[in-house]
């Protein structure tokens, strides 16, 4: 337990003073920022139904997709190739120790921009000067629904970011797989539902673990405030595996 | 209990990758307190043992102990004993160098309250306790930074310290200071070190293990390679004179022994050595220089024996393996049972 939490700290300085960090971050919040002004720009133009975080929110796995390979990449990937993770191993600590810290610390930083981008709805009320939409830019119900769905969604992307870290020496492929096996998991698992629901005669896998598999599908009932088990479980259980998985694969190729 | 004979072990070692032998049986003993050198061309399979003793890397066959404990069975039990400064020292860039140490301190287990008195103690041991201890390891000179990784490797007084080359493209300067490092280790724990820097390791060690093809192709005291592998004697001689009468005396006197003169520009002065591969050569010393005294012709300047240092006896050891595994490719391949090569 000490020296997990000795792996962590060390973990979160060398994050704190890595410029990649930074840069990650900048980009994450321009683009987390166009997204809020488009946002604006969306309520501006006709009368919407959805609350202004749910709409900011649905745009989540466009930071996603950047932000996690940045995070992510580097942290075993560099480590194997510099050769400190082998002067790491032959320490009194174990894989699974190692593979955590990597994760905690990489997920510490995502949800700290996650946090930071929750300036924008009060940059805009201020600059709005408007209290009845105020109200609505920090409509708590979709505001909390949304932040958790990040926080559940979040740990399973670091995870998969750093399982494709522990694959390879090379920080630029594990940046592409974990950007491809993500888009798969949002994007393929959608489109692949969106096949299945228009032939009737192809079906390859059962609807409703597709149904199950559904990101954004998370992401609209966690928004509207709805917390079901389902998902919270598919986001731990996942996290726990893939993690589980890549202490297998440093432990057996430091 | 009884302390365990040997503080490693290593029995019938193997290890291939893929269909590529890195280590081939190989078993040795290294005793506790001693130094002890691993020598062996580049893909000689040192780093690869190394690597097996520290529980990073399984053999595919055999089984070594570190102080009586099965690396396999027990790869978080010997991690405690050990201290292990990898190929090449891998260390981080961004740290400072106390910062370093104190977070691998911690790892390995040092207590809180000793943290302190402990670190400035092997800081000191590895002369950086000065200014270097504040320095960004990634704006250290290479020997700084070698110093760094013995330090890491010297963490938590560990019972046994592996360094795989630890003056690897260090200047003879720094060479020499990491040698007196690791003379200052002596006593304190027992040392496996790889090299391929010869002088090195004949001034650091008690023991030298010579490893080529994966294989142990000597192993011993450096007096007792010498005896094994290059028997006989040579001698440096320098006299002044006419050498038709010195090739005359020594025609006489030393007979059995080869000699052979160097090139130099005045034609009287003379330079040669004479040397025999034979164990029980007569030695013609006494002799000889007897001789010479007596000819007025010729005045005797120098005369010295020379030890063959460990180059000779690493070149004659890894070649003799050469020779005797393509003796066995060849009896494998008219179909005959290759001999045991040892």
């Amino acid at each position: 337990m000490k020296t997990i939490v000795t792996l962590i700290r060390n973990e979160l300085k060398t994050l704190w003073i890595s410029p990649s960090t930074y840069i990650a971050a900048v980009l994450a919040l321009l683009i987390m920022g166009f997204l809020y002004l488009a946002t604006l720009f969306a309520l501006v133009g006709d009368e919407q139904e959805a609350l202004p975080p749910t709409i900011f929110l649905s745009t989540f796995w466009v930071p996603v997709l950047l932000v996690v390979p940045m995070l992510t990449m580097r942290s075993l990937a560099e480590e194997r190739r510099l050769g400190t993770l082998e002067s790491l191993m032959t320490t009194p600590v174990s894989a699974a120790a190692i593979v955590f810290s990597k994760w905690f610390g990489a997920y510490t930083f995502y949800i700290l921009v996650w946090l930071i981008a929750l300036g924008f709805p009060w940059i805009a009320a201020e600059i709005l000067q408007q209290p009845e939409m105020t109200s609505r830019f920090f409509d708590q119900g979709s505001l909390i629904g949304g932040y958790l769905f990040i926080a559940l969604s979040g740990a399973l992307f670091i995870a998969v970011g750093i399982f494709a870290s522990s694959l390879t020496r090379s920080q630029l492929v594990a940046g592409m797989l974990s950007f491809s096996i993500i888009f798969l998991m949002i994007i393929g698992i959608a489109a692949l539902r969106l096949i299945e629901a228009q032939s009737a005669e192809w079906d390859t896998f059962p609807i409703q673990w597709l149904d199950y598999l559904q990101i954004m599908e998370h992401f609209e009932d966690f928004s509207k405030g709805v917390v079901d088990t389902r998902p919270v479980i598919y986001y731990l259980s996942g996290t726990a595996l893939i993690l589980g998985v890549s202490a297998l694969i440093v432990e057996s190729k430091a | 209990m009884d302390s365990p004979p040997y503080s490693i072990e290593a029995k019938h070692l193997t290890k291939m990758y893929g269909r590529t032998p890195a280590v081939r049986d190989l078993s040795f003993q290294v005793r506790p307190g001693e130094v002890v050198g691993f020598l062996g061309p580049n893909g000689a399979g040192k780093s690869t043992t190394l690597r097996i003793l520290t529980g990073l890397l399984a053999a595919t066959s055999g089984e070594a102990w570190i102080n009586g404990i099965s690396v396999a069975r027990e790869p978080s039990a010997i991690k405690r004993q050990i201290g292990y400064m990898a190929e090449n020292n891998p260390l981080p860039e961004d740290f400072r160098v106390s910062e370093y140490l104190r977070f691998r301190a911690r790892l390995k287990g040092v207590p809180r309250r000793e943290l302190r008195s402990h670190l400035d103690s092997i800081l000191e041991t590895c002369d950086l306790h000065r200014k270097a201890r504040r320095k960004v390891i990634g704006a250290l000179s290479k020997g700084f930074r070698q110093r760094v990784g013995i330090a890491d490797a010297l963490i938590g007084n560990p019972q046994i310290t592996i360094m795989d080359e630890p003056t690897i493209g260090l200047d003879p300067h720094q060479v020499i200071l990491i040698r007196d490092l690791i003379q200052n280790l002596r006593g304190r724990t027992t040392v496996l070190l790889s090299s391929h820097i010869l002088s090195e390791v004949e001034v650091c060690c008690d023991r030298v293990l010579i490893l080529n093809q994966g294989r142990l192709v000597a192993s011993g005291t450096p007096a007792e390679l010498r005896e094994t592998f290059v028997p006989g004697a040579t001698y440096r001689l320098e006299v002044i004179g006419q050498r038709t009468v010195l090739e005359s005396l020594l025609q006489k006197y030393a007979a059995d022994w080869r000699h052979r003169f160097d090139q130099t520009d005045d034609p009287k002065d003379l330079r040669l050595r004479i040397s025999t591969d034979e164990r029980d050569q007569e030695d013609p010393t006494q002799a000889l220089t007897n001789a010479i005294h007596a000819n007025p012709e010729l005045t005797l300047r120098a005369w010295h024996k020379i030890d063959p240092n460990l180059e000779d006896i690493f070149l004659i050891a890894t070649r003799r393996s050469w020779e005797l595994s393509e003796e066995a490719l060849r009896d494998k391949n008219s179909g005959n049972q290759p001999e045991v090569i040892s």
